[in-house]
């Protein structure tokens, strides 16, 4: 009885770790943070870089996700490799594309070794977080970004 | 005041899903949960006050879809668990070693799943009968998987996801032309069972006219609570309970019984009995006009059969994009719809009823389905109509696929 009425055993380190796991369960594919809408619904740099220096293409239709990433490489006035410009175009859910317009913003401008190190992690943690479900599927945007480099870089 | 005209600026299509309480429905649940509380099994006055209610209930059951007796409704918590009882209620009370059931691709997971872990158990064998394009099964193919040891042919009356009518009426005449000779010969005889869920609201859901054995119903997709429903079991159908511990139900379901839930769910098939017809004309109404404007979207495809279909039910395929991407951005303008595209589903492949129809993964992906109920109007349409052309080319826009 007196364990029942004790409110500090009723809140133990283990209730809040469940607490903490139905959060994550409930961060669902419908709860996308306001960060991830805006990104969705107004995405920054839509489109194909005609003659492009890079293209970028990840995913697979079968599985609900693609994208294609193509860039423009430019000198800073270190005499450094930039890119100087970078485009999008993704079918996908609104993860897919909210992840491929932030990894365009991040890119933007910075060195192509600079651009190398952005991760899926890296982007998943400027827009907030996504839904657990959607990191392995959707995240598609930093491959597609690397994937480009690497394709200017083979270029020679 | 302010959120109640927000909320009813939204528009909700999703129907198929959950439809909203009828006000009708919560006032009679509101009464039964003020004055009638007792429980039915009791001896004293209480009790017995409330056996005569639920006697009441269920004869408004009965009467509606045209069953012999009161004992052939035996409530539930809802649809799967009317689902789960008719299957695995059959199979245990089956004195065949090894039974065998024939079901079809595109049933709900209660029904799938069900047989799924009793076949993988080796307690059963299983066919899944395959659609056509139109997610129609072939009572040729129904005819042609009977084995010697066939006790169960589970088909659901309308399919949830694309709203195809099924055969089951057919099934049931045939399974009782050569019942006679299966018994006599033998054999065991073939209880037909029909997941009627999505059908109920809609369409005529008479046991004697479908010729079947075993129907579930559940109550919130016709305007009545959550958590209630029943399945029909035809006098005689050797049905064993799932749920132990009392003699409710005529000993088919322990529990005492969901009064208020019983008591929404016969008003609410109350106010089918005298208003179907009137809501099943104006809702069809509604679907044509919602599917022919679709239509007119380049790459848009309506799904399902084109004449056969349940009248809320209205799914379509757009190619070149994918169906959560429409669902939120649809949800950002206040409409409520569903997808059978991946990434809601929450595993890695699309709907399987689309895929059963032979729709590439690709196609299916761009799934979008719109399902009516009582309370939608034209007006709600022609802005759903207003706004998804925007929202499609936007996202084919953006799309690497056109």
């Amino acid at each position: 009885m007196i364990r029942r009425n004790n409110p500090l055993i009723i809140y133990s380190f283990n209730h809040y770790k469940t607490i903490i796991k139905l959060k994550k369960y409930f961060m669902t594919t419908s709860q996308y943070n306001p960060k991830i809408i805006a990104h969705f619904t107004s995405p920054h740099n839509v489109g194909e870089i005609k003659d492009a220096d890079g293209v970028g293409e990840v995913g697979n239709p079968m599985c609900g996700d693609m994208m294609k990433l193509t860039i423009k490489v430019g000198r800073n006035k270190k005499d450094e490799e930039i890119i100087e410009d970078v485009k999008f175009k993704t079918y996908g859910c609104a993860a897919a594309i909210a992840t491929s317009s932030m990894v365009t913003d991040m890119a933007m401008g910075k060195t192509l070794d600079e651009a190398l190190k952005i991760t899926r992690q890296d982007v998943a943690e400027e827009l907030g977080g996504l839904p657990e479900i959607k990191m392995h599927c959707s995240n598609l945007a930093a491959d597609a970004l690397r994937k480009a480099i690497e394709n200017y870089r083979s270029k020679g | 005041m302010n959120k109640k005209i927000v909320k009813n600026e939204r528009i909700y299509f999703d129907n198929s899903a959950t439809t909203p309480m009828d006000s009708r429905v919560i006032s009679e649940m509101k009464n039964v949960m003020e004055s009638d509380f007792g429980n039915p099994s009791s001896i004293h006055s209480y009790g017995r006050e409330a056996r005569g209610l639920l006697d009441k209930y269920r004869e408004v059951c009965r009467d509606f879809i045209g069953a012999d007796e009161v004992n052939e409704i035996i409530f539930t918590s809802g649809g799967s668990e009317a689902d789960n009882l008719a299957i695995l209620g059959l199979v245990k009370k089956s004195k065949v070693k090894k039974p065998h059931i024939i079901t079809s691709l595109i049933e709900h997971k209660a029904v799938l799943e069900t047989i799924q872990e009793l076949e993988k158990k080796e307690l059963i064998e299983a066919t899944y009968l395959k659609v056509d394009k139109y997610g129609q099964i072939d009572l040729e193919n129904v005819k042609r998987e009977i084995r010697h040891n066939t006790i169960l042919i589970s088909v659901m009356y309308v399919n949830n996801e694309v709203g195809t009518i099924q055969p089951v009426r057919e099934i049931g005449k045939y399974l009782e032309k050569i019942n006679e000779g299966r018994v006599g010969g033998g054999f065991p005889r073939i209880y037909l069972h029909t997941d009627a869920v999505q059908a109920f609201p809609y369409l005529k859901c008479n046991v004697k006219h479908l010729h079947i054995d075993m129907m579930s119903v559940s109550a919130h997709k016709f305007n009545g609570p959550k958590g209630t429903g029943f399945l029909y079991v035809k006098e005689g159908t050797p049905v064993e309970k799932i749920i132990y511990g009392g003699a409710q139900e005529f000993n088919f379901r322990a529990g005492t019984e969901n009064m208020s839930g019983i008591a929404g769910l016969a008003k609410a098939v109350g106010i089918l009995a005298k208003e179907q017809d009137k809501e099943v004309k104006k809702i069809t109404e509604l679907r044509d006009k919602l599917i022919k404007g679709v239509l007119k979207i380049k790459g848009a495809d309506l799904t399902g059969h084109k004449t056969e279909r349940s009248p809320a039910i209205a799914s379509f395929v757009f190619s070149g994009i994918e169906g959560e991407s429409i669902l939120i951005n649809l949800d950002l303008e206040g409409i409520a719809v569903s997808t059978g595209s991946a990434c809601s589903s929450g595993t890695l492949s699309p709907s399987h009823v689309l895929m059963a129809m032979g729709y590439s993964h690709v196609e299916a992906q761009g799934n979008i389905r719109v399902s009516l109920g009582r309370f939608n109007t034209e007006a709600e349409v022609k802005r759903f109509l207003d706004v998804l052309p925007g929202i499609v080319e936007r996202l084919r826009d953006l799309s690497p696929l056109s």
